[in-house]
């Protein structure tokens, strides 16, 4: 099947509502692993990638949990379809990269996402909309327990799952949510919440990882250890911290309307006015307008607008997708143009800031 | 744009860009501390310092320098330069080295938590006869005689269990 006819449309991604999505974008669970007496996919010579992505792909693709589901080498995937799987947070950029000897699979719900030989041999995560930690790790923990019957895990009495990296070691769990922040950015409170969260033994990343700026006013936040702590308290840790910061950002959101209203209505209105208007939008101008626009719409300003549409319109912008959209390559200039085309067809008639008396 | 290093306020000419578990690394050195952290020579660059935490490189070194994992042939500085191991054997090779970095980057250096199915018997096994033997070696200290004959009937039960 071709990757475009497999993955849902960024409608259908978009529409997933669940609990405290106004803050919570997306939750994800990831697993490391290794099979046994074979060396890592970074030392590992071409051949022998090739042998031990032969013998794990199939043992995946066969699994009940991933019927019906996505199973390609990343030698049979073209740059901008891998590009799409970054894009909807299936692949890292790191896996993008590789070639014969990696591969990926998918399942049907597209919920769960297994990365064969990238730096480790097994990358696998379940990633759901909204705050749903626990649910994201039962969901691999189970893929995981399957998996184990049918390939022999590289694993020591002490130090537990054995990665590439260190950093890895033990559980091999990355714990992650992705968090819309406007409120705590606007009111210049991010680096207090970072300091605070990183003091706690997590890490704060932006939209696309450490040192780049928070894009959209996205953070990702994850644990940073995973040795001598077990996968279900790791989960609760980062859960109760998840909390206070979404308390936080609401708080910050409703200081903002009630200190500062037309800073608030003054962001949010020309948002509208320039992602309504303008003829040329690049990439990183798109995200943070949506963003606002976002910010807007969970605080009732813009009623006409759904949130889905703008979680919809944040992902369909991006280079790949509106390339996918187009049919056709596009470069850095022609795509935002492409890009403000589509954004004003789809804004063409809604009212924008609509303030109750 | 200033060099990253504490107490340095050159204008930084070298930029590193490395992309770690798909998330983007920069470093900026000014021409001396680039210099001196070996930069100008890409191959020497100590990856593991940026991955692992400063200091990490050093430790690798203490272990020796022509330390090599029997199975996969990884050495010493192939783990200081990619920061990462070679195979599953090269944590019993460089045991030494990863034994502080562990320490340092983690909350603890035993695994707790999630264990293949087929080897959670064992590691529970291994579990209470560790609490066993602590408890035996107490009470012969104790001259409790009666519970140390108890005690060391109850490992040698144990034992043969696990061995059958």
């Amino acid at each position: 099947m071709d990757l475009k006819d497999f993955l849902s449309n960024a409608a259908e991604v978009a529409g997933r509502e669940s609990k405290d999505d106004h803050v919570v974008l997306s939750s994800r669970v990831r697993l490391a692993r290794n099979v046994k007496g074979r060396a890592f996919p970074g030392r590992a010579k071409k051949a022998d990638r090739v042998e031990t992505c032969g013998l794990i792909q199939p043992a995946v693709s066969s699994l009940s949990a991933m019927r019906g589901g996505y199973s390609e080498s990343m030698a049979n995937l073209k740059a901008l379809q891998k590009q799409l799987l970054v894009e909807r947070h299936h692949i890292s950029r790191e896996h993008a990269a590789k070639n014969a000897g990696s591969a990926l699979v998918i399942n049907k719900e597209q919920t769960v996402c297994v990365m064969i030989n990238e730096e480790d041999h097994l990358r696998m995560q379940a990633l759901m909309p909204g705050l749903q930690l626990k649910q994201a790790w039962r969901k691999i923990d189970k893929i995981d327990t399957s998996l184990e019957k049918k390939l022999e895990y590289a694993f020591d009495d002490r130090l537990g799952y054995l990665t590439a990296c260190p950093t890895n070691l033990g559980t091999g769990i990355r714990v992650s949510a992705m968090l819309h922040m406007p409120g705590l950015v606007l009111q210049e409170q991010v680096n207090q919440i970072v300091q605070a969260v990183t003091k706690l033994g997590h890490a704060v990343r932006g939209l696309y990882g450490e040192g780049t700026e928070a894009l959209g006013h996205i953070f990702q936040v994850s644990n940073q250890m995973t040795l001598g702590e077990s996968e279900a308290d790791i989960v609760e840790r980062i859960s109760k911290v998840l909390l206070q910061i979404i308390e936080h950002e609401e708080n910050a959101r409703q200081t903002l309307l009630q200190n500062k209203p037309d800073e608030l209505f003054n962001h949010v209105g020309r948002a509208c006015g320039i992602l309504s208007n303008a003829h040329i939008v690049s990439s990183k101008e798109a995200m943070n307008q949506l963003s606002l626009m976002r910010l807007g719409v969970v605080m009732n300003l813009l009623p006409d607008i759904e949130k889905s549409m703008l979680d919809e319109l944040f992902l369909v912008t991006l280079p790949a997708h509106l390339q996918q959209l187009a049919g056709e390559k596009l470069s850095g200039e022609e795509r935002d143009v492409h890009r403000a085309v589509f954004l004003r067809e789809r804004l063409r008639g809604t009212k924008g800031l609509q303030l109750s008396e | 744009m200033k060099c990253c290093q504490p107490e340095c306020g050159n204008e930084a000419t070298v930029h590193l860009t490395e992309i770690v578990e798909g998330q983007m690394k920069k470093v900026d050195l000014c021409e001396e501390c680039a210099k001196a952290k070996g930069v100008t020579d890409p191959q020497g660059f100590a990856l593991a310092d940026l991955l692992l935490g400063m200091g990490a490189s050093s430790e690798i070194e203490a272990g020796g320098s022509d330390l090599a994992c029997d199975s996969c042939g990884f050495t010493n500085a192939d783990f200081k330069k990619s920061g990462r191991l070679g195979c599953p054997d090269c944590y019993t090779t460089f045991a030494e080295a990863l034994e502080g970095m562990v320490k340092q980057m983690h909350k603890g250096t035993e695994h707790v938590g999630k264990a293949p199915k087929a080897l959670q018997q064992a590691r529970t096994t291994t579990r209470q006869l560790e609490s066993l033997q602590v408890r035996l070696t107490q009470a012969v200290q104790e001259e409790n005689y009666e519970l140390a004959a108890k005690l060391r009937d109850e490992i040698k039960e144990l034992q043969k269990e696990s061995a059958a």
